[in-house]
């Protein structure tokens, strides 16, 4: 434990990102220790989206510095200009706010294409079906079977993608994800376009795959129910910028949050 | 009813125009020597009621489909997905699969003895747009990237032959694996300056490579000989003389071998974690970046994957009819080949070989059409499109078996 504390298994330092004039994010530090829910907040166009973007590789950051480190690794890594699979296979997996599962495959093999980078056969062992090769696979389909049993999808395993209910893709995001065996988890908005009951459901979901995989989790969302409840702290930000940090109970009470958050109401 | 009326109108006003335009290119007869200007009445009234018709038949079916009524309840895509439910229903069978694959050899390996020498040779020259729509079907129909200039890939397996033959004198055994590499090759080298283009704008750049291919060969005349092309490429050689009827044949048993050989790996490619990656490259490339695949890797293997076997093809051709120029690789090739795959349904591998079979060997049946083949194909291939996109015989999913499943469920692959 104490080792965890001395490197936190993600620590991002004065981040910045512009997409030409527009300066989407503004020196935004954030950090999350072993173990830990994280929920990161803000009002639309805040740019969560774009910091996530920026950490697992699909943006490459103007400024500052992402360090990621595996819990019990020795060294954190820096991941600025890394490309998206070698974050992924590094340890780092995220769900998409706007769903982003592959439509005309399986649920299962959405959760095989998860086990890709942990997984080696190549063209050779395509054509040979050679022992290792057909072991191997078999090994991506049982775990993949595992996790979709693990997220209530079981029954839907051979059901395309795309035919899913809109909460079961949800999942199947998070599935996916976990069969990339990261330590830790980025969720973009998972309870949108979700109902209450859903929403439970889901907060308990996180909590227990957090303890039974050892994850740590990072939130957007916008349910302050599900953040209070489940985030062991809380990022705010608004217009690019960080403007709180802090415990849930910090959080609540902060007049800037309550500022961004009645200002937002009253534009709405 | 006003919207029939509104129908009944537009396909009016469709086929008035459709004549009118086409009215001096097929309706107006000049014979100059003679003089003469015949108008042939009869055929712009005739193609005046076909349009109608047609046109008819289109805006009904689109105002159907807007609607809301089931596109699946019109005659020709139930009739369609009846045949595709058989045609999967048999060869998820096993045993039937199996004895499919026996009769399709049966034919394969009887027809030298029974058929003519013509059907033999434009039996082998279907075996070969098999082995290249499955190549194509790796790169366009399974990863989704558009390569419009594939016959540049045929052309340099076909040239590797006749040239290095020409120049070293390499065997045909030597030059089969150097032809499909070379062409390999050739796709890494288009993939390489084309990662990051998707969609239309490949199809632009491989468009502007197999032209640029064709013109090479065409222009560099010291090398290739240019439009006169490269003549008397030899045969395989066998253990013992053939007669050129046996010859013929042998060359017809190497490219039906050739082929069963294209099925068997594209198949195995498609089921493989290699194969899942290109799927999913196909449906959302951010999401499988995202997900650990490796984008540059995976395109790469799409392009030389599905072009070595254009390369292999090649080969076949020069060693079968033994002369090789520019004019055997032009766009059409290439778009004939994409067609196979369009039509016979993307990824699905049944599909392409039915419609690469069915769309080389009906023009040679049909001679009668020969001059509207074109025109046929392009009718068929919007029809298609309109009536079942997923084309002839849809990609079938395969089926795994999880450890955890109830067993028995795992049977049937669709769920
Ligand atoms: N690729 C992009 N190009 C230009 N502007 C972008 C891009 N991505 C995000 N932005 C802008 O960055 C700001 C933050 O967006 P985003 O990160 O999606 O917000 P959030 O997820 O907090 O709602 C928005 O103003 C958005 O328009
Ligand atoms: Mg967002």
């Amino acid at each position: 434990m104490n080792r965890n504390a001395a490197h936190p298994v993600l620590r991002v330092s004065s981040l910045s990102r512009n997409f030409g004039g527009l300066r989407a994010l503004n020196d935004v530090d954030l950090d999350i220790r072993a173990g830990e829910i994280v929920a990161l907040i803000g009002p639309n166009g805040a740019g969560k989206t774009t910091f996530f973007n920026c950490v697992t590789g699909i943006y490459v950051p103007t400024e500052g510095d992402v360090f990621a480190c595996r819990p019990g690794m020795e060294t954190p890594v820096r991941l600025n200009g890394m490309k998206p699979f070698r974050i992924t296979e590094l340890g780092l997996a995220r769900t998409f706010q706007n769903i982003r599962l592959f439509p005309s495959m399986t649920v299962l093999e959405n959760v095989m294409i998860g086990r890709h980078c942990r997984t080696k056969a190549g063209i050779l062992g395509a054509i040979l079906r050679d022992g290792r090769t057909r072991a191997e696979e078999q090994d991506s389909v049982d775990r993949a079977y595992d996790l979709l049993r693990e997220l209530n999808l079981a029954e839907h395993w051979k059901e395309e993608a795309r035919n899913l209910p809109y909460g079961a893709q949800r999942r199947l995001e998070i599935a996916r994800a976990l069969a990339t065996e990261p330590f830790l988890l980025l969720l973009d908005e998972p309870a949108a376009g979700m109902n209450p009951q859903e929403t439970l459901e889901l907060k308990e979901l996180v909590l227990e795959l957090r303890e039974k995989f050892r994850l740590s989790v990072l939130l957007i969302e916008h349910d302050m129910g599900m953040v209070m409840s489940l985030s062991d702290r809380i990022f705010v930000m608004e217009y690019g910028s960080r403007i709180a940090a802090g415990t849930p109970e910090e959080i609540r009470h902060n007049p800037e949050v309550i500022r961004a958050y009645l200002g937002e109401s009253d534009n709405a | 009813m006003n919207v029939t009326m509104r129908i009944l109108l537009r396909s009016l006003m469709v086929s008035a125009w459709f004549v009118l335009l086409t009215f001096p290119v097929l309706c107006v007869k000049v014979a100059a020597r003679q003089h003469t200007v015949t108008v042939l009445w009869e055929r712009a009234v005739g193609m005046f009621a076909v349009m109608i018709g047609c046109s008819l038949l289109w805006m009904w079916y689109f105002h159907r489909k807007e609607h809301g009524a089931e596109s699946g309840s019109s005659a020709v895509s139930s009739a369609l997905a009846g045949f595709s439910e058989k045609w999967h229903g048999l060869t998820s069978n096993r045993v039937f699969s199996s004895s499919g694959m026996g009769v399709l050899l049966a034919v394969g390996v009887l027809l030298p003895l029974v058929g003519s020498m013509y059907q033999t040779t434009i039996f082998a020259n279907a075996f070969l747009y098999v082995m290249l729509a499955l190549g194509l079907n790796i790169a366009v129909g399974i990863a989704g990237q558009l390569v419009l200039g594939y016959a540049a890939f045929y052309a340099i397996g076909a040239y590797a032959y006749g040239l290095l033959n020409q120049y070293f004198g390499l065997g045909f055994w030597v030059c089969l694996p150097l032809g499909g590499l070379l062409a390999a090759l050739a796709g890494l080298l288009l993939g390489f300056p084309v990662l990051r283009l998707q969609g239309d704008y490949l199809a632009i750049v491989t468009l502007g490579f197999g032209e640029i291919v064709r013109l090479l060969l065409n222009n560099l005349r010291d090398i290739t000989g240019g439009s006169q092309g490269v003549a008397s490429i030899p045969r395989p050689a066998f253990f013992m003389e053939l007669s050129a009827e046996q010859s013929m044949n042998y060359m017809y048993y190497l490219t039906f071998a050739a082929m069963l050989v294209t099925i068997v790996v594209v198949a195995r490619l498609k089921n493989s974690r290699v194969g899942l990656a290109l799927q999913a490259l196909r449906d959302d490339e951010i999401a499988s970046e995202a997900m650990g695949i490796d984008l540059r890797t995976v395109k790469l293997q799409a392009f030389a994957l599905g072009s070595c076997w254009a390369g292999f093809a090649g080969v076949l051709l020069a060693a079968r009819i033994n002369f090789i120029s520019p004019a055997s690789f032009t766009f059409m090739d290439s778009a004939m080949v994409l067609s196979m795959v369009v039509l016979g349904g993307m990824g699905s591998i049944s599909g392409v070989v039915v419609a690469a079979l069915v769309l080389t060997l009906a023009p040679e049946y049909l001679r009668a059409f020969s001059e509207y083949r074109m025109l046929l194909f392009g009718a068929l291939m919007v029809l298609m499109m309109i009536f079942r996109p997923q084309g002839l015989i849809p990609s079938r999913k395969r089926a795994y078996s999880p450890a955890g499943a109830a067993s028995g469920s795992a049977e049937g692959g669709r769920a």
